[in-house]
């Protein structure tokens, strides 16, 4: 523990580490979390701009940017040698600011007393360069469908990116196999990267508690919801929509036809797989006869024993190859088809927004005198449809690029397993050869 | 009147396919008539005529082609003679040899029916396929005697080849059939031999084991082709697939397009592939029916020993009846010694007469028993030459088919690389 008193800033308490209160109280939310994103020193200034159109002032807490400043490591003021140096961690949510400058020995301190807590699923978090500390709690699937369906919860207008599938078949795949969980945890690694590269998501409280708290009060909500999210929770449904904007529609029908073509990709690739696994069952009958054949000739004994056991290999490769497309292919597909069921709630949704708005300004042109101001409540609900359908739009560019990482991703990958496979069978057959031939060389020479 | 049907037109630009197991070096060291000409079933045609009992039907012809060797170095190739046949022609020639030289592990013919066929093959005599197929083993089969030692300088094997016409009326000239073995002959003299030569016996019981494990391997190889004509086929969906999610991205729109049509091709292969494996498919059957032959030669083995040992049988019982008629002592029971007894004995005239019928019996049955025995022996040392060197032929030609095989095997390995690499580009591009 360092004795140095620290220098306190004049908003923060001098306070030691020790007797700040363990995160899990809700009043001191002193830590937040590093993004993966962050890079000391040349994080720099970026052009980010709000979802509602504005550009963005690095005063401003809301934005990222001024977050990653607050995180960088500052060049220290009095030159003190690494070990010396200390960090600004600043947070910002509609909560007082606390500002502490924390030695690396504290961060230390810190990880170690999480990781004393129960530990049940360990979240992997990237080192930078510059050694910055590390954060390691444990979560199960089920937080991480928590913390997705409080995201959902709390900020409605935007996208939440997709979880691996909730369930699995018992019996059909197995859910403590090596390869499983690892398919498992990479899946959750991307949702978790791509909740904190977002703008909005990254800032939302459920995530940051998922990320150092150690109990995931789960029943409780933490916060409020964020005003929108607030706003659009009690919107009645019930209300046709008018003059659906051209993209949302777009959105909507592109949406419906790729679930289609998602669904379809998904019928051929469990064809393929039977197919194989019943090509799979001949060859391992189909082996084993070249085997017995082998058994009473002289000559050929060698040659025919060599075949039997390039089918043998063979079989293996074709074995994993089902099965990794089985533990990989599939289930990402159908991950994406439960996450465009969501995007599609998610358009319902502001379907449903502007057509309140619609109404209710209906309702005031045709009731009253038009000279007299739109109503206030009116006024919101204007407000709120433009909100969504700018979150939405930003969180549609950032989707589109996303599915296209994933779908490159997915069928390269797919590409590779194929590739593999015939890269060992070939890798059996051509080192029969030799052998075939063997003899033929020795029989040459006598002639 | 019969009358043509040529459907080879299609098949012009289709590559001719030789027998794997006939090589140039075999050529060299080969026969006599092998050294004078080249043998080949050119092309096969369906005819319709009027058969035996006056009925209507097709039947195919194949047409033999041979050529002297000598000519092929000047560049030219002119035929020597070409001759239309049938297949029941050539069954003729086979049932001919078989009968003539019973040591001989005669060539088998391709088979009659289409057997071992998975699903997309045509079981149907008929089809185009399947008389290609035919027409090549034929071909080979004509190729196997021509470079028998034996067989090759038979003269009805000879006018085979040269003469159209006639050529039956000659063959049953010849009275081979009835020189055959009756099957129930062959069958009894199995049950009853009392001591075949070991090696003979073995080389049935490998014969059986032969042709055994080639039938379940046939049978295996077609159901697992089936499986791989499925797999591949449904990739094909791939590329129709992608082309519609194609024309509704737009970045990832031509990378998708493109990949899919390498998924196209990636199904369209396995057409080639499987024909290839036809083909090994042909070698192993050839060896399945000459399995067959090898067991039949046992058998005549069998056969003429247990002749041998009937006649020996014989001899010996006769000359026991002669030493008790000679010597009056009853040794063996029998109804002569009985009715003998019960009406008195027979007169010195009566037993001398059947003592001089046993010695020209026995005479006899000495001349039987040497020539048997030596007919044995015969049979036994050509047989066996015959064996022998079937044994080597098989040993090679097998090691040959399975070089080929894993040849393809990697063929289409390699292929099925290139195909997912280019996909793979494609998708990298998306």
């Amino acid at each position: 523990m360092s004795a140095g008193t620290p220098r306190s800033l004049a908003s923060s308490g001098q306070k030691s580490i020790q007797d700040i209160c363990h995160p899990l109280s809700a009043e001191e939310s002193a830590l937040s979390r590093i993004p993966d994103v962050l890079n000391p020193g040349s994080a720099g200034e970026r052009d980010l701009i709000l979802p509602n159109g504005t550009p963005v002032d690095t005063s401003s807490p809301a934005s990222s940017s001024s977050l990653l400043n607050r995180l960088q490591l500052d060049d220290d003021l009095d030159g003190e040698t690494r070990d010396e140096q200390k960090y600004n961690i600043t947070t910002e949510f509609d909560l007082p600011e606390y500002s502490v400058r924390r030695r690396y020995q504290d961060f230390d301190w810190l990880r170690n007393k999480l990781e004393e807590s129960q530990p049940t699923h360990l979240i992997p978090t990237t080192r930078t360069e510059f050694d910055l500390p590390e954060y390691s709690v444990r979560r199960r699937y089920q937080d991480f469908d928590w913390l997705r369906n409080k995201l959902e919860e709390s900020q409605p207008t935007h996208l939440i990116p997709p979880l691996p599938e909730k369930f699995v078949m018992k019996g059909v795949v197995d859910r403590f196999s090596e390869e499983f969980v690892e398919t498992r945890r990479k899946a959750l690694d991307k949702f978790l990267k791509r909740v904190a590269d977002h703008p909005v998501l990254s800032f939302n409280e459920h995530f940051n508690a998922f990320l150092s708290a150690k109990d995931l009060n789960k029943r409780q909500g933490l916060a409020l919801l964020t005003k929108m999210g607030e706003s659009v929770k009690y919107v009645t449904g019930g209300y046709k929509v008018r003059a659906r904007p051209v993209e949302f529609a777009a959105m909507g029908d592109y949406l419906d036809l790729f679930t289609q073509k998602l669904g379809t990709i998904d019928r051929i690739a469990q064809r393929i797989i039977k197919e194989q696994s019943e090509f799979l069952m001949e060859l391992r009958e189909y082996g084993p006869v070249y085997s017995s054949w082998s058994s009473f000739e002289e000559d050929l004994h060698d040659p025919l024993e060599g075949v039997s056991g390039c089918v043998s290999n063979c079989s293996s490769a074709l074995e994993e190859l089902t099965e990794d497309m089985s533990e990989d292919f599939l289930p990402v597909l159908r991950e994406y088809v439960l996450y465009i069921e969501s995007m599609k709630n998610v358009l319902k949704k502001r379907d449903q927004v502007q057509a309140e708005y619609e109404t209710k300004l209906e309702a005031v042109v045709f009731r009253e005198d038009k000279k007299t101001p739109v109503p206030s409540d009116v006024e919101k609900c204007q407000d709120r449809v433009e909100c969504f359908n700018a979150d939405l739009k930003a969180d549609w560019d950032r989707w589109e690029n996303n599915k296209r990482q994933d779908f490159r991703q997915l069928l390269t990958g797919m590409s590779n397993k194929n590739i593999l496979y015939y890269e060992k069978c070939l890798a059996a057959w051509e080192s029969l050869i030799p052998l075939l031939q063997d003899k033929q060389e020795a029989k040459g020479e006598t002639n | 009147m019969p009358t043509k049907n040529n459907f080879l037109d299609s098949r012009q630009t289709k590559e001719k396919r030789s027998p794997v197991s006939i090589t140039p070096s075999m050529v060299e060291k080969g026969t006599s008539l092998l050294k004078k000409m080249e043998i080949s079933v050119a092309e096969a045609e369906k005819r319709t005529g009027k058969n035996a009992v006056n009925m209507q039907e097709t039947y195919t012809v194949y047409l033999i082609e041979t050529r002297p060797v000598d000519a092929a170095s000047e560049g030219t190739n002119p035929v020597l003679d070409s001759l239309w046949k049938r297949y029941s022609e050539f069954e003729l020639l086979r049932n001919y040899l078989l009968v003539t030289y019973p040591f001989a592990v005669v060539p088998p013919l391709p088979e009659k029916r289409a057997e071992f066929v998975w699903h997309k093959l045509s079981a149907d005599n008929m089809d185009p396929d399947f008389v290609e197929r035919r027409r090549v083993g034929l071909e080979n089969f004509l190729l196997r005697v021509a470079s028998h030692p034996v067989l090759s300088s038979d003269k009805i094997f000879y006018l085979f080849l040269t003469e159209e016409n006639g050529w039956k009326e000659t063959v049953f000239e010849t009275g081979f059939q009835a020189k055959a073995d009756s099957r129930l002959k062959a069958l009894n003299a199995t049950f009853r031999v009392k001591n075949p030569d070991k090696r003979f016996a073995e080389m049935k019981h490998y014969g059986d084991e032969l042709q055994s494990v080639i039938s379940q391997l046939l049978r295996v190889r077609a159901r697992a082709a089936d499986r791989l004509y499925g797999v591949y086929k449904v990739h094909g969906n791939y590329g129709r697939v992608f082309s519609e999610w194609s024309a509704i991205e737009k970045e990832m729109g031509d990378g998708l397009q493109s990949a899919g049509h390498h998924m196209d091709a990636y199904a369209a292969s396995v057409d080639d592939i499987l024909e290839e494996e036809e083909h090994y498919a042909d070698q192993l059957k050839e060896y399945l029916f000459y399995a067959d032959a090898l067991r039949t030669v046992c058998r005549k083995h069998e056969l003429t020993q247990y002749e041998l040992e009937m006649a020996v049988q014989d001899l010996t019982s006769k000359k026991q009846q002669r030493e008790e008629l000679a010597t009056g002592t009853i040794r063996t029971f029998s109804l002569k010694g009985m009715t003998s007894k019960l009406f008195g004995q027979e007169t010195p005239e009566q037993r001398e007469a059947k003592l001089k019928m046993l010695e020209t019996q026995i005479e006899e049955g000495e001349e039987q028993v040497k020539e048997r025995n030596a007919e044995c022996d015969e049979f036994v040392k050509s047989a066996w030459v015959d064996i022998e060197r079937f044994k080597e032929q098989k040993d090679h030609d097998l090691r040959e088919s399975l070089i080929s095989y894993a040849i393809m095997q990697i063929s289409m390995c390699k292929k099925g690389i290139q195909v997912w690499n280019n996909a793979k580009e494609c998708f990298n591009k998306m």
